[in-house]
């Protein structure tokens, strides 16, 4: 096993920013950690990097206590903070050669490991590290995380900031470093990365709600999900859509809406209102619902409590 | 040892490549050196004399002439009584007043020898010195001369008084006084802005998660200032020597020691701040207006300890500089050796331990 959370609770001040977390990692699976801002994902990172201590619960590394053991954890983990935390001032080449030599390697002695990254920012090797682009500033910290060859990744909202192209490549990377033996635990705030994990947890408000495969194909529940795509952008529909009376709920999803009719009649209701719109382009069709759809329903679920704000994603 | 030199060889990299760090590091000392420079200037120019001639006889009056014939004085008015000299300096009229006694050239016929009292507005303690060496320059010369021709030489008494500093403390105080201010800021303010740099941009994060031990961190920070301050401190005392004749009377060796033993606590100060500001703005701040005041005001560089309220003068055995500009002067100027240093070595030596101590201590290996 290469990383178990056991109960695990932390709070500042008056906030509970964690609460009986629990799950277990792995050897060599890509674990994700998906959730929106505030969820309490980058204080479970810290722990997890020996950089916070739980109020209460264990997290073992390898069979190292982040708490006990730190010094130990600290050897075999190779963490990527949430902001970029490179120097600014040293250049590509010397921000890699100097967190190999804090790890007491080098860096041709792990090259082999980087390569597929770091041939990528290579060419700006000599470019000041303050002065690359979003993309390339996370591959370069991905390099230095992993330049030491950890036995467990801890990446911290990786990709955030980072266009669309860039985030394709870097869960690709992801997946060959993977290849590599290493245990990954990544987070992501972007439901649409869920697909990308061997398994990812939900995280909301310091709990998680769901630990799920992707790859297993889940059936809908009771009422059915519909996608409803426009040539014209569906955004403009979506609130004309929330606001219809057999509405469930309603979600952007990239180019189309996921559409959650109260029940089957309602659906046919909907339907026919849309039909009205005069959008020929217009297309209603039923779908199975993805982990995202899963993830959705049950942050709302669990907003409707604190009636927050599930938009977010 | 090689994370250790790794990271030195970064944090030398941080800081030539950093305008700013560069420049507080090697222009400050060089500014404030010639800045002291031109306020303590070696030439004196139309200097106000005033005169309060007793006399009134040939002698005294010749002498007056010879004093405002030399060029670096010039006539401030001739006084009629004692009180006359308070209200001639508040008024700033005069920064000196020379006083022959009655019967001047009466004493020195008769006896060979009379008496000329130089005052001066000692509250600019420097010009005031200048003052009165150039003034017991240009009448010793005059009675030089005038002993020439007559056959029993004349002697004159002249006697100075420093008015409001009446032992002159704190001419030659500045050279030492500058390295205890220039090593202090330099090492103090320094370390501890890099350090919490390294917070403030989220790079501390890393070096936390990564197996580097606390001491390997602070030592790898403060190294490559060590080296730097050290440099600072022979470039001060050459330009000491060059720029304003302030000789190293005593042993050089045991000075550069005692100069690495203040950097070092200055240092381990540094170090101590960086572990309770979060920002760089708040390490500046502190080092700033806890260190760098105090230094200059409480230390004795500008202020005589003597002269202080008690309180203030407890205070200011708090001071690390105190100590130092002590050691200093006695290495400097008066040439003494060990000997008579050893105990403000060893208070010095108790505070860097101390710093040092606390300072690892403080340092957190976690966030928070």
């Amino acid at each position: 096993m290469s990383l178990i959370i056991d109960h695990i609770d932390k709070s500042f001040d008056a906030v509970q920013a964690l609460s009986r977390i629990d799950f277990e990692v792995q050897d060599g699976e890509l674990f994700g950690l998906i959730g929106p801002d505030g969820a309490g994902k980058s204080t479970l990172f810290r722990i997890m990097a020996s950089l916070l201590v739980p109020d209460a619960g264990r997290c073992i590394m390898h069979g190292y206590d982040v708490v006990d053991d730190y010094r130990e954890v600290r050897k075999i983990i190779g963490y990527m903070p949430g902001r970029f935390s490179l120097y600014m001032d040293l250049s590509v080449e010397e921000n890699l050669a100097f967190y190999a030599r804090v790890f007491g390697t080098s860096v041709e002695e792990n090259y082999d490991l980087i390569s597929d990254v770091y041939e990528q920012i290579a060419p700006f090797k000599r470019r000041l590290a303050g002065k690359l682009s979003g993309g390339m500033k996370q591959k370069l910290a991905l390099s230095c995380a992993l330049i030491h060859r950890p036995r467990v990744l801890i990446l911290d909202e990786p990709t955030t900031g980072v266009d669309a192209v860039s985030r394709r490549e870097f869960w690709d990377m992801l997946k060959k470093i993977q290849g590599q033996g290493i245990t990954i635990v990544v987070s992501t705030p972007y439901m649409d990365e869920a697909e990308m994990c061997d398994r990812v947890a939900l995280i909301q408000k310091g709990r998680v709600l769901e630990i799920s495969d992707p790859s297993i194909p889940r059936d809908g529940d009771d009422t059915q999900l519909f996608s409803l795509r426009s040539n014209r952008g569906v955004y403009a529909y979506l609130e004309r859509v929330r606001s219809m009376e057999g509405c469930k709920h309603a979600w952007l999803f990239g180019d189309q809406l996921h559409v959650t009719p109260k029940s089957k009649d309602n659906a046919e209701k909907m339907k026919s209102v849309m039909d009205s719109w005069d959008d020929p382009s217009l297309q209603w069709k039923p779908i199975l619902p993805s982990i995202e759809d899963r993830f959705m329903g049950l942050m709302e679920q669990e907003s409707e409590e604190h009636s927050t704000n599930g938009e977010r994603i | 040892m090689n994370r250790f030199f790794g990271f030195v060889k970064k944090e030398f990299q941080h800081i030539f490549r950093d305008v700013r760090t560069l420049v507080i590091l090697f222009g400050l000392p060089m500014v404030m050196i010639i800045l002291f420079g031109f306020v303590v200037t070696t030439e004196i120019r139309d200097v106000e004399v005033g005169i309060w001639d007793r006399s009134m006889d040939q002698a005294s009056i010749s002498a007056t002439q010879k004093i405002f014939a030399s060029g670096y004085f010039i006539p401030a008015g001739y006084l009629q009584h004692e009180e006359e000299i308070g209200e001639l300096f508040r008024s700033g009229r005069a920064k000196v007043v020379v006083v022959f006694e009655e019967g001047f050239e009466r004493h020195l016929q008769r006896e060979n020898r009379a008496a000329i009292q130089l005052i001066t507005d000692a509250s600019d303690a420097n010009s005031a010195q200048l003052s009165l060496t150039y003034l017991q320059g240009v009448l010793m010369t005059y009675f030089q001369s005038m002993n020439q021709e007559i056959e029993m030489p004349w002697s004159v008494n002249m006697k100075s008084r420093m008015f409001y500093n009446e032992e002159l403390k704190g001419v030659y105080m500045f050279v030492p006084g500058l390295m205890a201010l220039i090593l202090m800021l330099i090492s103090a303010l320094m370390t501890s802005v890099t350090i919490t740099r390294e917070k403030e941009f989220g790079t501390m994060e890393l070096l936390l998660a990564s197996p580097l031990k606390p001491r390997e961190i602070i030592l790898g920070k403060v190294t490559p200032y060590v080296l730097l301050s050290f440099v600072n401190a022979m470039t001060i005392v050459l330009m000491g020597f060059l720029v304003f004749g302030v000789p190293v009377v005593g042993s050089l060796w045991l000075l550069m020691l005692e100069c690495i033993l203040y950097i070092t606590l200055a240092l381990s100060i540094g170090v101590l701040i960086s572990t309770n500001a979060k920002t760089q703005q708040m390490a500046m701040f502190i080092s700033m207006v806890g260190l760098m005041l105090p230094t200059i005001l409480l230390s004795g560089f500008i202020f005589p300890i003597d002269n202080m309220p008690k309180v203030l003068q407890w205070f200011s055995t708090l001071m690390p500089a105190r100590w130092f500009i002590v050691v200093i002067k006695n290495i400097m100027l008066k040439g003494t050796g060990f000997a008579f240093i050893w105990k403000e070595t060893l208070i010095l030596l108790g505070m860097t331990l101390f710093f040092i101590l606390a300072s690892v201590k403080r340092f957190k290996i976690r966030l928070n």
